[in-house]
């Protein structure tokens, strides 16, 4: 058939059974990407202390300027986190977070991540800023919500962090990838490196020249992972106070 | 209860009465299900799922937007022509009843000893006054967008115009066949001719039956025989082109895609409705839906043998036979009509223009005169013999 008429098995067509792509959404969700940017979670270490040394810098680097953290000196009796300081107030306005991720790139400690869970509708302004009872990872490794569980509601996505944080090679170096260059977190253990990230891996993509001219892989300079986490208590909390100097907004509020 | 009904349908008065109720209901509720099987039909063709969230399988869905109409705020312009503007929608309502009011949508019933008939009332001109009706519908389209006192409705206003009447006349011309074979069908006889739709409806009893084909094509008379004895004797199968032509039309008439030029919502934004909303736009969307359906059923009682169909003799339920029939038959030729909203783009100006008056009045005006000469000599015989 041809013509004006020929649409019409077209159209016929679609109405046989899998031709459909619609999802429904609540209760059946599609897989999302693996550096989904949902909501923000604050994490522990696997010993119960907690990652954010209050350094602000997340604050600082926050585009929207949704972020408002207040560092204060860790007892010495009862330590909150490992390094000098930690963030007794941490409140994020999800209503203006545009959900960049650009704070878990900040975070020198990987205290800050993001999650797949994004349902967090509200029906007030206020309960739309998210406070440190909110944010941060149960003693359990449990994350709380402040919606009641529902259809909606996946809590197990709350445990699922968002890729970049994941991510071993940066600069699309395939000698950096698969090494994991982050601390472990309370309940996930050391997260597994995020999988094909080096360039060279896709298939007839742009590889580096220097990467394959050269001939050996073995003159790009071994990867270090870099000195934080665990032990970088002190470190971070230099850089805290630089930050804190420099800028005498620190983290000034939405 | 029996002798109630008996009494009540023994009086003119009272079963009118009846029959007009049964009626406003029958097409609201027929106008709910359209809506909604119209948007799943569209959606599982473009590959979606419609609404499928009030009630079992979303049927509910038109019921909740009605709501929401009825409890909306009816804005009214500062420039509209005022009594015109709350006239029009009500002026779109009124044809969409009345044409319904003369479809059989099933065979008469017999209580006792009243008969009722399942149509408002068998008019011997039925034909005639549906296309009047339908003329009258255009009033309301272009009332409402002259009363509007806006350029977007002013424009849908015109077009339908145009549109409305030029392809009335092909409509119009489409049907005469119709006639002439009922009225070659009921007595064989010239001048038996009806206009009634339930004597229209009978004229399809039965099966097509011997077909004596001309000249040489007489040798295949014993093939065709076989084929005629089989198919019922609807009006479509000898009267296809009329058909064609008359679905055409239909569509233009009723403003569906891709004739839908009167209410372009991507050119003119909704034409005509543009300045109503709340109830009143519910009432234009309801005319529209019950004028889809009323075309249809006209379709099916003039082509598709109304009612006809098996197992009306059965016992208890015969009654309820012909209506399940008359229904499918219906909601399968709207399935055609979403079928085709779904699958064509629309038509240009132009082409609206060209298709109603360069194509469909000639076709229909060189097919009544092949129709009516055919039948001519198939009665009187050929001047040469």
């Amino acid at each position: 058939m041809s013509g004006p008429f020929a649409g019409f098995w077209v159209t016929l067509k679609q109405m046989f059974p899998g031709h459909r792509v619609t999802t429904q959404y609540p209760e059946d969700k599609r897989v999302k990407p693996q550096r989904f940017h949902g909501r923000h979670v604050l994490n522990r270490y696997p010993d119960g202390m907690e990652k954010c040394i209050g350094c602000e810098l997340c604050a600082g680097v926050c585009p929207a300027r949704c972020i408002y953290v207040r560092g204060k000196e860790n007892s010495a009796d009862a330590p909150v986190s490992p390094g000098e300081r930690f963030g007794f107030v941490y409140e994020i306005n999800m209503l203006r977070c545009i959900f960049c991720g650009l704070c878990v790139e900040a975070c020198p400690t990987e205290a800050i991540t993001m999650t797949h869970l994004f349902e967090m509708s509200v029906t007030d302004r206020q309960d739309a800023i998210y406070t440190r009872s909110e944010l941060l990872m149960n003693p359990d490794g449990s994350v709380p919500h402040p919606q009641p569980d529902s259809v909606l509601i996946d809590k197990g996505e709350l445990l699922q962090a968002d890729g970049w944080m994941r991510a071993t090679s940066p600069s699309g170096r395939a000698a950096y990838e698969g090494i994991p260059a982050w601390t472990p977190t309370l309940g996930a253990g050391l997260r597994p490196a995020e999988q094909g990230q080096s360039v060279g891996r896709l298939a007839g993509s742009w590889v580096r020249e220097d990467d394959t001219a050269s001939g050996d892989r073995e003159a790009v300079p071994s990867p270090q992972p870099p000195p934080i986490g665990m032990g970088g208590g002190a470190d971070a909390g230099k850089g805290q106070r630089e930050t804190g100097s420099g800028d005498p907004e620190g983290g000034a509020r939405g | 209860m029996t002798h109630l009904l008996e009494t009540l349908f023994g009086s003119v008065f009272w079963s009118a009465v009846i029959k007009v109720v049964l009626a406003f209901a029958f097409l609201m509720l027929t106008a709910l299900v359209l809506v909604w099987y119209e948007r799943r039909v569209v959606a599982f063709m473009q590959n979606r799922v419609g609404p499928n969230r009030a009630g079992p399988f979303g049927i509910l869905q038109t019921l909740a937007d009605g709501l929401k109409l009825l409890f909306k705020e009816g804005i009214r312009p500062r420039r509209v022509e005022v009594g015109m503007y709350l006239a029009a929608p009500i002026v779109a309502m009124i044809p969409a009843f009345l044409i319904f009011l003369v479809v059989p949508i099933g065979a008469p019933i017999h209580i006792g000893t009243a008969t009722v008939t399942l149509q408002g009332a068998d008019l011997n001109i039925a034909l005639l006054f549906i296309l009047a009706m339908s003329s009258v519908a255009v009033y309301a389209v272009v009332l409402a967008g002259w009363a509007s006192g806006s350029k977007y409705p002013l424009l849908g206003g015109v077009r339908a115009t145009a549109q409305m009447i030029s392809y009335e006349a092909a409509m119009g011309i489409a049907l005469v066949p119709v006639v002439i074979q009922a009225s070659a069908r009921l007595g064989g006889d010239v001048g038996i001719g009806t206009l009634s739709m339930t004597t229209l409806v009978h004229a399809q009893e039965g099966v097509i039956g011997h077909v004596s084909l001309p000249g040489v094509f007489h040798v295949l008379n014993p093939v065709f025989d076989v084929v005629t004895t089989w198919f019922p004797a609807w009006f479509f199968f000898p009267l296809i082109i009329s058909f064609g032509v008359f679905f055409t039309a239909a569509i233009a008439e009723t403003n569906r895609a891709p004739f839908d030029l009167v209410e372009a919502e991507s050119e003119i934004v909704g034409g005509y409705h543009t300045e109503y909303s709340g109830f009143r736009f519910a009432m234009f969307f309801l005319a529209e839906y019950i004028n889809m359906f009323n075309v249809s059923a006209i379709a099916v009682t003039l082509f598709f043998g109304g009612w006809l169909g098996p197992g009306a003799d059965l016992p208890y339920v015969g009654w309820l036979v012909p209506i399940f029939w008359f229904l499918l038959k219906t909601y399968a030729l709207l399935f055609v009509f979403v079928w085709i909203r779904a699958t064509m783009p629309r038509l240009r100006y132009d082409q609206l223009m060209n298709l109603g008056w360069k194509r469909l009045i000639p076709i229909s005006l060189g097919w009544l005169v092949v129709f009516t000469v055919a039948k001519a000599f198939a009665t009187f015989g050929t001047p040469w013999s």
